[in-house]
This record gives C-alpha cells, sequence and structure tokens, in this order.
C-alpha cells in the first residue's frame, strides 16, 4: 500500500483579513490526476502556491510523506525540488537559453554532472517537442513554446508530483491546444500532476478527480463524471453552466 | 626654453610637443583610477546591495534578524555619508585626517583608489538594490520552485539580469569618475587636471592647454561610452538562433548538431 505523497490539513490562509482559504482537506496519491476548477478568485492558485511555500498557510498543515512541511526544520528547496511548478507566466530565466534553463535545476540542486544532464534535458525537451530550439532565448519564442520548455524544466528535476498554476491562461487558443496535448501525454504515462485550469474539456478527459472550489472552500469533489455529468450543489451547476452556454 | 608660437594652433602644437608626455601621463593616471575605483566600487555596491535584499521571514531566527538589522543600520550609514558629502570633501578629510589623526601616511595611489572606489560604492549600492528589485518576481519564484535556496537564485537568476540592467548606470558612474578623479589634485594626485594646470601655468596658456585637456576627458569618456555599450551587447547574446537537428543533411542548411555525446552523436 502507498500512502498519499500529499496531504492538505484544515489549510486557512489570510491576506490581511481576507480569507482566501478556509479549511482546506484533500490528499493527493501517486498517479493521481487532480483539476482543480472554480471560478477567478476562489482561492485556487493560493491552494497551490501553499503546497509550494511560495504562500505561507495562515493555519492548518500540508504533509509531505507524512512530514509537516510548515515545520521549523523542514527543508523547502529540497521539497521544492521533488514537488514541481508550472506557472501561468511560464517564468522562464531570461538569462539563460532554453537547454539552460532545463539543465540549471539539474546542475545546482540536484549536483547532477554536466553530460548527464545534457541528455536528461535534451529528452524531455524531446517529450515536449522543444529539443530543436535549445539555443533560443525565453523572448525569442511564443508562449506556448515558453510553456512547453517550463514543463520540461520541472519534468527534468523528476518530481513526484507536479502542480499546474493555470499553465493555459495566458495563451491563445492554438497555444493552448499544444501546452494540453503535452499534458494529456504526461497523465496517460501515470505523472502525479495537481492542475489549476479554466479548460474545462481537459478536466473532463485527463482528470482522475476534480475539485470545484468556491470562496475558498472546497465545495465539491469527485470524479469528472460525477463533477461534469452529475453535480451535486448548485454552486458548481452554476460554474459549469457558464461554461455550457458558450 | 622654447619660445611660444603666436597663433593658436601653433601653440597647441608647440604644447603637445613639449608636454603631450606629461599629460598622457596624467590622463593615465586618470583612467587607471576611474577604472580600478569604478571596478572596485561595483564589487563593493554589489555585496551591499545584495545585503540590504537579503529577505528576512517571519520564521527566521531572533540573531539572523538582529544581525542584519545592524549590518544594514551600518550599510544604510555609509551609504548616506558618502552619498552625501562632495567627494573632494571626503579626500582633504580622508587623506589629510588619516595623517594627523591616525598618523597613516597613505600612498597617493591608495587613497586616490580608496576614495574613488568607497564613492562609487556608495552609489552602485543603490543602483545595484535597484536592479535587484526590478527584476520580475516570476523569476525568482520560478527558480524557487526547482528547490534552489536564495543564494543559488542570485547567483544564477536574479545577478547576471540585474548586471546587465544596470550596465548604463555602471557606464554613467565609470564616465563621471573620469572626470571627478579631477578633484583629487586636491591631495596631490598627478592626474590629467593637476598635469594641465602645471603645463598651463608655466607659459600662461590657459585656453589653449585646456583645449588639449578637454579633448582628451572627451576622448576618453566617449571611448569608454562605446565600450559598454558593446559589452551589453555581447551579453544580450546573439539576436537569433540555430534550431538544432539529427539530421546530418540538415547540417549544411544553417541547423545545428545537439550537444552532448549521444544526441550529438551521427546517425
Amino acid at each position: 500500500m502507498s500512502g498519499p505523497i500529499l496531504e492538505v490539513k484544515h489549510l486557512s490562509k489570510k491576506f490581511g483579513d481576507n480569507t482566501v482559504l478556509r479549511d482546506i482537506d484533500f490528499s493527493v496519491y501517486p498517479g493521481d490526476v487532480t483539476c482543480i476548477i472554480g471560478a477567478s478568485g476562489s482561492g485556487k492558485s493560493t491552494l497551490l502556491r501553499c503546497i509550494n511555500l511560495l504562500e505561507t498557510p495562515t493555519s492548518g498543515e500540508v504533509l509531505f510523506h507524512g512530514t509537516d512541511i510548515t515545520g521549523r526544520n523542514f527543508n523547502v528547496p529540497a521539497y521544492r525540488a521533488k514537488v514541481g511548478m508550472v506557472f501561468q507566466s511560464f517564468n522562464l530565466f531570461n538569462n539563460m537559453t532554453v537547454l539552460q534553463n532545463c539543465m540549471v535545476g539539474m546542475r545546482k540542486v540536484l549536483k547532477i554532472d554536466k553530460e548527464t544532464a545534457m541528455q536528461k534535458a535534451l529528452s524531455y525537451l524531446d517529450k515536449v517537442g522543444m529539443s530543436p530550439f535549445i539555443n533560443a532565448k525565453p523572448r525569442q519564442i511564443s508562449g506556448g513554446q515558453k510553456q512547453r520548455v517550463a514543463i520540461a524544466r520541472a519534468l527534468a528535476m523528476e518530481p513526484e508530483v507536479l502542480l499546474f498554476d493555470e499553465p493555459t491562461s495566458a495563451l491563445d487558443p492554438q497555444m493552448v491546444g499544444e501546452v494540453l496535448s503535452v499534458m494529456r501525454d504526461l497523465a496517460k504515462e501515470g505523472l502525479t500532476m495537481l492542475i489549476v485550469t479554466h479548460e474545462m474539456a481537459f478536466a473532463r478527459d485527463v482528470s482522475s478527480r476534480v475539485v470545484f472550489m468556491h470562496n475558498g472552500v472546497i465545495f465539491e469533489e469527485g470524479t469528472p463524471e460525477q463533477i461534469f455529468g452529475n453535480p451535486q450543489k448548485q454552486e458548481t451547476k452554476d460554474f459549469l453552466a457558464r461554461f455550457r452556454q458558450g | 626654453m622654447g619660445s611660444l608660437p603666436a597663433d593658436f594652433g601653433g601653440r597647441i602644437l608647440f604644447i603637445l610637443q613639449k608636454y603631450g608626455p606629461s599629460l598622457l601621463n596624467g590622463a593615465l593616471t586618470t583612467l587607471i583610477i576611474a577604472v580600478v575605483g569604478t571596478f572596485i566600487g561595483c564589487i563593493i555596491g554589489f555585496i551591499v546591495g545584495i545585503i540590504q535584499t537579503i529577505p528576512v521571514e517571519k520564521n527566521d531566527s531572533i540573531i539572523k534578524k538582529a544581525v542584519l538589522w545592524v549590518v544594514r543600520l551600518i550599510l544604510n550609514i555609509y551609504v548616506e555619508v558618502f552619498r552625501g558629502t562632495p567627494m573632494m570633501v571626503q579626500a582633504v578629510f580622508i587623506y589629510y585626517g588619516s595623517l594627523t589623526v591616525f598618523g597613516i601616511n597613505m600612498s597617493m595611489w591608495f587613497a586616490a583608489f580608496f576614495i574613488v572606489s568607497i564613492n562609487t560604492g556608495a552609489y552602485m549600492a543603490e543602483t545595484v538594490r535597484g536592479g535587484i528589485l526590478s527584476i520580475d518576481i516570476g523569476q525568482t519564484e520560478g527558480a524557487k520552485a526547482i528547490g534552489m535556496n536564495h543564494y543559488q537564485t542570485m547567483t544564477s537568476v536574479i545577478l547576471p539580469q540585474a548586471l546587465r540592467n544596470i550596465m548604463p548606470q555602471i557606464g554613467n558612474n565609470l564616465i563621471i569618475n573620469i572626470k571627478d578623479t579631477c578633484v583629487l589634485s586636491t591631495i596631490g594626485t598627478v592626474e590629467l587636471f593637476f598635469a594641465s594646470k602645471s603645463v598651463a601655468g608655466t607659459y600662461y596658456t590657459f585656453f589653449e592647454t585646456y583645449t588639449v585637456t578637454m579633448a582628451m576627458y572627451l576622448i576618453m569618456t566617449i571611448f569608454f561610452a562605446w565600450l559598454l555599450r558593446v559589452m551589453e551587447k555581447r551579453m544580450d547574446g546573439p539576436k537569433s538562433y540555430d534550431l538544432a537537428t539529427k539530421d546530418t543533411l540538415a547540417h549544411t542548411s544553417g541547423m545545428i548538431r545537439f550537444p552532448g555525446r549521444k544526441w550529438g552523436e551521427r546517425k
């Protein structure tokens, strides 16, 4: 039996007096593809950022293989190396080429030798279809290409779970397609993913579990069939109805 | 002593022939002090700027917070004092002060390097701080997300970009230093202005001598302005990139081989 990789327990986050997350509880098991959906401002991104400690939770805990990541002596950089993150705004390093972007984490954090790091970087870039562009700088490639490089950079660290924070929200429809197809492939290969997204069709097709967030709480969760086919709560129905109209 | 020609052009030629070497020596001194001073000043500026931007988090130990507070206080005083007083006064204050109060007889070179460096450092500290703060927070988050610590994030991601962004300001400082080393003539540094004064005073050829001096300053500043532009371009890297391919036949059309052993081999 393999336990959960991540367990979120009673997590709350306040910015000043503004409560963004309240009493969030959920777990991520190996192989899970969890999509978090919900309106903008419902706390989806904040939840992801709390899990990666880019935001410090106000209360509650996040357990990584049973260890609380907010503990005083917890090695945060080592944890982040095992829990990858892909951002809405890509956040590729502007001073490095595509290849260097994918190698720097392996070289500096994992201390992998140059040759091995290069082979790995190339194979992950190949996987996302970006290997010809190794010498390009981030400013020279398109948004969809940047995001695919960002995914390769995260994969190169060989994380146990990969967090996606609205990876396609800054892209035009054609680029959305190329990024989502990469993510579909990763899901098929069994990579554990936690995805905040507004792409409902993608969430329906790819995820093993869908979490609907509303006003900082988890309102409803279940299989894609349950959430998209037979939602129980009125808020979920209202939220999904907006996508059906178009 | 040769006799002085009557026309302006003749007098300039006369000065160049007779005093050219001494003026060139002065210019060389100016250049060395300005370049070395700016370089050391940049290092000081980077150290101070980096310390000023170390993030303090809630659950950091009280010792770290206290040490950082004290160090930052001292650095703030340093920056304010040296930005807020004229370099000429600092030069006199430090050079003669160290002699009378501490009995330290600084060599001319040491005093010159010291004063210019510490002055530039004070300005650069704020420039570097600004340069670091100007880098998008996403760069830091991207680095943190792959497990880099603060030191790795700074050295691999933030500082290279900050350095590129503050290059124009470094150029500014270098040019200002080339000009402002002339204040060191008050402590007897024989730089270009000091040399010019001596030459001009010998024959009372102020206009002619300072025409030459102006030209020399201008040549130095324009040269370094150009050099820094070239350095900026080099830091930006090539404007275009070549695609990599395993198809060796395509290599003739400008596509490149993959690097490394496995991917780079012929197929």
